[in-house]
């Protein structure tokens, strides 16, 4: 079933079309995967889904329903943006303690704190972190709600490996109870291992949709990697006078 | 919107720029009071200080601010809460934050010399009130000139020119006017260019309040003369409330549009 429905999502800035009539479902329980190059329209559409970006022409359904200027149907997801930049004098506890009260949903922090190791610097300032750090307190404030859709955009950014394999196998505990996670990255070797199903824009459009085992199938290769290099290749030829 | 400005209140009272723009003012208050010793001469001083800096300090930290926290607003923009908490909440923080550096850093001055000496406090509240304001309305502007472009340079040069022309030029083209037309009536053009500027109209209201009419000046004088001094600092204040509220409507409504 469709948790999340675009349909014909288009968005223009300026001169530049970003969106071209996107048409796509995401599946309910399923770990889904937006790729592709940088400027191919990933982080516009999901910022459609979330509100901030507001579409020109097309529909974003959640639930069966249009988001589109509404607000309340953000308490059934969760962000976690691409660069982790908070308040600079707020400290790490702090900032844990905000985002529920600005929600109004109860969180569970505890667990998490403990997993990614953040109760050692819980009392510091967000400026006196470094990227990692950040990114540990980022995630933390994404997983500690029980949210039925989480959206993370880029989650391994500056992780260490340890951390990164907490996050792998916490993605799989959420899609295991139910959840819905879109999420994007650049390093395929991820995607590869955590994606269920895979959606790959280029230049505003879709280019493929389907499992990973489809994209295998669908390009010869035997990676995620070579697959999105293969389908790269394609759209260029497609796109070069013969 | 409380809860945002509540966190952006927390943020901005441990901001070193905060401190530092509390104790500026602690200093010049207790350096004028006490060295000047004459009252109504120092709360010209102060007038002249708070109507040029309470203005430039607003914009500089309203655009300042929207712009480093840019990258947390999208975090806040992914939570179940309309657009216009966000930037409504933004906006009460800082001003609030600002407001408190000044109440706190004349106030305990004032209050000093309050207990030492006899002094009419009437006027230095209404002092810090007009402080308060327009704190607030040039944090608004700032908060709006970072919502029209993403451009920081843009940002900040724009919010700097609209105090610049507010507190400084439009004093200078309005002047020269003046003198270049001194020929025909220009009381009620006096009189509109006057209510167009809040930081004239804090200067008009705390004047005519103090009864100094050789400080009036020609602004002053027309109110005086044409609205006498009740009604002259009510419609000032007025005014001063719809400056307040424009920004407010200018922030709801670009906030609604905009992509982020």
């Amino acid at each position: 079933m469709a948790l999340v429905r675009f349909h014909h999502i288009h968005k223009r800035f300026g001169p530049l079309e970003v969106l071209r009539g996107i048409s796509v479902d995401i599946l309910e329980g399923q770990r889904t995967a937006i790729l592709g190059p940088n400027g191919s329209g990933k982080t516009t559409l999901i910022k459609t889904l979330l509100g901030m970006v507001i579409p020109d022409r097309g529909e974003v359904l959640f639930k069966g329903q249009s988001v589109i200027g509404k607000y309340l149907y953000r308490q059934e997801m969760v962000y976690m943006p691409q660069i982790a930049i908070f308040p600079h004098n707020l400290t790490v506890k702090e900032l844990i303690a905000l985002v529920p009260r600005l929600r109004r949903q109860p969180a569970h922090p505890d667990p998490l704190i403990e997993r990614f190791e953040v109760h050692h610097f819980l009392e510091k300032r967000m400026n006196e972190l470094s990227g990692g750090m950040k990114q540990k307190v980022n995630l933390v404030l994404a997983f500690m709600f029980d949210v039925p859709l989480l959206i993370l955009d880029e989650p391994t950014n500056g992780l260490d490996p340890i951390a990164t394999i907490e996050l792998k196998k916490l993605m799989e505990e959420e899609t295991h109870k139910g959840k819905t996670i879109i999420f994007s990255s650049h390093l395929m070797e991820f995607v590869q291992h955590m994606a269920q199903r895979i959606v790959f824009l280029l230049e505003g459009h879709i280019y493929f949709e389907g499992t990973i085992e489809a994209l295998l199938h669908s390009t010869e290769t035997a990676s995620v990697e070579a697959a999105v290099a293969q389908l790269m290749k394609q759209s260029h030829a497609q796109t070069q006078p013969a | 919107m409380n809860r945002i400005a509540a966190y952006v209140i927390r943020d901005l009272l441990r901001s070193r720029w905060t401190i530092a723009y509390l104790l500026f003012y602690l200093i010049v208050g207790y350096a004028v009071l006490f060295l000047s010793g004459d009252i109504s001469r120092s709360l010209v001083t102060f007038l002249q200080i708070v109507l040029i800096l309470t203005p430039l300090i607003g914009s500089i930290f309203g655009v300042m601010y929207y712009y480093t926290s840019r990258d947390f607003m999208e975090l806040l923009l992914a939570q179940p809460m309309p657009r216009r908490s966000i930037f409504l909440g933004q906006w009460m923080g800082v001003g609030v934050s600002l407001g408190f550096s000044l109440l706190v850093g004349l106030g305990i001055p004032f209050l000093t010399y309050g207990a030492l000496y006899e002094a009419d406090k009437g006027p230095f509240i209404l002092l810090l009130a007009l402080g308060v304001a327009l704190g607030f309305i040039f944090t608004g502007i700032a908060l709006i000139t970072g919502l029209i472009t993403d451009n920081r340079i843009k940002g900040f040069g724009a919010s700097l020119m609209i105090w610049l022309l507010l507190a400084v030029i439009y004093d200078g083209i309005f002047l020269i006017l003046l003198m270049q037309f001194r020929d025909y009536p220009l009381e009620k053009f006096a009189l509109i260019a006057t209510l167009l500027n809040p930081i004239d109209l804090s200067r008009v209201i705390l004047l005519l309040q103090l009864d100094i009419s050789a400080l009036l000046g020609y602004t002053g004088a027309v109110f005086q003369q044409f609205l006498g001094t009740q009604t002259g600092v009510l419609v000032a204040a007025g005014m001063l409330t719809l400056w307040l509220l424009l920004p407010a409507a200018l922030i709801r409504r670009l906030a609604r549009k905009r992509d982020f």
